[in-house]
């Protein structure tokens, strides 16, 4: 946590805009605007793909044709034109099967002003890397290493070709392409993402990690991601997401999907920084995804996330207990600013006996911005001993933001045991004036501040990305309070 | 080290000081008394800086500058502390966090690396025991749970810590037990220097037997009406406030 010093904060406090929003100039081949079953073909035709594939493409088409965009969330955003976007943006020189050191120049210094040089996270010998760039992964670090353990970690176009019966098994078992509008949108049309296989009893011996990114205008992102951990076995996954600014809206409707089996553990976090709009609320990313895991007997799912980007979030990483034993946890800290709406929580479906879940959940609003928190915590009938432990705080800054909370508890079996406790509050005058006294500026005051309520959550982080949070905490929040 | 002239200052255009005047020099220590609403507290504020109060006329001048414009954590790199009356809660920021940041704000602003990690340790070891304070206090979160007295003891441990040139104490001694308050008196005691100097704010006589000041002041509807020697404070014991305020 050290090499981060107050220095490097301060001048990037002083860049005010938002700091990802470059637009890398790589000449990309992109598809016609507009969806249709052909646009369907020619993504699964693009990607080589087998017929199985193409045609599960097109059932999932088909059934969101019959489906109607969800409006119960609480958010207020004009609805995308899904005829006016394309489905298919590839940067042109890249080459998947390439090494690194064939990957284009210009690509690996966007890499670089993303702050993610593939050069530097080589040497820590830390963290493997698979990046998409718009629709396609670019390029995945440490292959070779995982591979000596039996890890499959790729781009999911690659899976497709290389592990069919792997992915055929499990792609759709945890979100169906029926789930809802955005995953069945999701399957149709989904470009590329990661996938990735522990196999039974190996610990994976780095953390894996894939960074997003949405450089074409006018595109959309729709990337899957399917993670299996196979009986016993252990991987801590991150996931960062960034895009350039745009004064018009992107939609990015990502699906993943994990699978815990007997006695396996999942740490998923997340870091999601999309463009969030500017200060009057043009532009920015739609960010409908979702997220389930489940989880087989004595295994356990993890998931954490730091929500700071978007101009609209719709997000609620969820677990399915289905084993005995199992435990599900959900760890999220969302901030929005300025016009940022962000509808985001979690569902711990508790089917199994003794199943545990816990669900942390810290707001923090400002600006004109909507946060709210939806969560669902459901005990079957035959889930004996189920326990549930829910908070959900929110803090305010100004006077003209919003923070929700809508808790929904269904408990089918009366030896469960649910909690859930919630706080809500504002940053003070007081609070600041008194750290203005001891030598710390407002900015730096509302970082502690903010820092400290969020502490919870950014200790269940991987030491890299919870600095990485930290920042982006500070710079969302940047002249948030007059 | 401090002179404040003709000092006048508003709340919500309702005038609370009305032209105080007042000179404490390096190694002095002023013992501030008076009734309620005289206006003690908000002295404390408009010299710390506090934005709700309106400075309308006078100055405050420290160590020959005027402070008077400055933001207030430019007048605390300057070497003014406050000791608050009631100290605010911080969740999940720990009392060594907390310093660590305030150490190294006011580092910065004078032009200074970051205090090392190891000297900053050996600091708060030396401090905590001057002040009596149990290492496991050193890692709760600032104020959240703290009793009076335990806020009160965290306040004068950062003020060991930041060593300021001008410290202000207002009604430390509030919330205090007899234990305490020796305790923490004598941590101020400890830390007075010639070349720094203190403001008791009190409303007892209490806390100056242990805390001997040089002078007293009354302050009664604004401004000082009284000062003298440590002997007013009995005779203010003694008589109470109410013929101050026929002076």
């Amino acid at each position: 946590m050290s090499k981060y010093t107050e220095d490097d904060l301060k001048k990037e406090l002083e860049t005010q805009e938002y700091e990802y929003g470059f637009y890398t100039d790589i000449e990309s081949d992109t598809f016609p605007k507009g969806l249709n079953e052909d646009i369907v073909r020619a993504i699964s035709k693009k990607k080589n793909e087998p017929e199985w594939m193409t045609e599960w493409r097109l059932d999932a088409f088909r059934i969101w044709e019959q489906m109607e965009e969800p409006e119960w969330a609480n958010v207020n955003y004009e609805k995308p034109d899904f005829q006016a976007i394309s489905y298919y943006s590839a940067p042109k020189k890249a080459d998947p099967n390439k090494s690194l050191d064939d990957v284009d120049p210009e690509l690996l210094e966007m890499y670089k002003k993303l702050g993610i040089s593939v050069d530097e996270q080589k040497k820590l010998q830390g963290v493997a890397v698979d990046i998409v760039v718009d629709s396609v992964s670019v390029a995945t670090t440490f292959k070779k290493t995982l591979a000596e353990k039996g890890i499959i970690f790729m781009p999911i176009s690659e899976a497709i070709q290389e592990h069919p019966e792997l992915v055929k098994k499990y792609m759709g078992t945890v979100v169906p392409k029926t789930d809802n509008f955005y995953a069945a949108l999701n399957s149709a049309v989904f470009t590329d993402g990661s996938f990735c296989y522990i196999p039974k009893g190996v610990k994976c011996p780095m953390e894996l990690s894939t960074y997003f990114r949405i450089n074409e205008g006018g595109t959309g992102q729709f990337e899957r991601t399917l993670l299996i951990a196979d009986e016993s076995s252990y991987v801590s996954y991150l996931e960062g997401c960034t895009a350039p600014a745009r004064d018009e809206n992107q939609l990015h409707a990502a699906v993943v999907e994990l699978i815990a089996m007997d006695a396996a553990e999942i740490k998923y976090s997340t870091v999601q920084n999309w463009f969030p709009g500017d200060k009057e609320g043009q532009g920015g990313v739609y960010n409908f995804v979702t997220k389930r895991g489940i989880c087989e007997t004595n295994a356990k799912i993890s998931w954490t996330q730091v929500e700071t980007g978007s101009a609209v979030t719709w997000k609620y990483p969820s677990c399915i207990l289905k084993g005995n034993n199992s435990v599900g946890e959900f760890y999220s800290i969302a901030v929005t600013n300025n016009f940022q709406q962000a509808d985001t929580g979690t569902k711990m479906i508790h089917l199994g006996k003794n199943t545990k879940s816990t669900i942390i959940s810290k707001g923090i609003s400002a600006g004109k911005s909507q946060n709210s928190y939806r969560g669902l915590v459901q005990i079957n009938a035959r889930a004996e001993n189920a326990r549930n432990f829910s908070q959900c705080d929110s803090l305010l800054m100004g006077d003209q933001c919003g923070a929700h909370t809508f808790p929904y508890i269904e408990a089918k079996n009366t030896t469960a045991q649910i909690e859930h406790e919630a706080t809500t509050s504002k940053i003070g005058e007081d609070q600041l004036f008194y750290c203005n006294q001891r030598g710390i500026d407002t900015e730096k005051a509302i970082a502690l501040i903010v820092n400290g309520f969020s502490k919870d959550v950014l200790n269940k982080l991987p030491m890299e990305f919870a600095v990485e949070a930290q920042k982006l905490l500070e710079i969302s929040l940047e002249g948030s309070v007059g | 080290m401090l002179k404040i002239e003709n000092l006048q200052a508003q709340i919500e255009d309702k005038e609370i000081l009305k032209g105080l005047n007042i000179e404490v020099k390096a190694g002095e220590v002023h013992a501030i008394m008076g009734p309620n609403g005289a206006g003690k507290s908000t002295m404390a504020s408009v010299i710390a800086g506090k934005e709700e109060y309106e400075v309308t006329g006078g100055t405050i001048e420290l160590n020959g500058e005027d402070i008077s414009e400055l933001a207030p954590e430019e007048r605390a790199h300057a070497g003014v502390f406050l000791s608050f009356q009631y100290p605010v809660e911080i969740p999940g920021v720990t009392v060594t966090n907390f310093i660590k940041s305030s150490i190294n704000e006011s580092r910065k602003a004078q032009g200074l690396e970051e205090m090392p990690a190891k000297d900053l340790l050996k600091k708060i070891r030396e401090k905590s025991q001057l002040l009596e304070i149990d290492r496991k206090f050193l890692s709760r979160s600032l104020n959240e749970g703290f009793s009076g007295g335990e806020k009160k003891r965290n306040e004068i441990f950062q003020m060991a810590m930041l060593e300021p040139k001008l410290a202000i104490l207002d009604e430390t001694d509030s919330g205090l037990d007899i234990d305490a308050l020796r305790i923490v008196a004598n941590g101020v005691n400890k830390l007075k220097s010639k070349d720094n100097a203190v403001i008791v704010i009190t409303h007892y006589q209490r806390l100056l037997d242990y805390i001997v000041p040089d002078f007293v002041h009354v302050l009664h509807d604004g401004k000082i009406v009284k000062s003298g020697t440590k002997e007013l404070a009995l005779e203010l014991e003694e008589k109470g406030y109410d013929w101050i305020k026929e002076l």
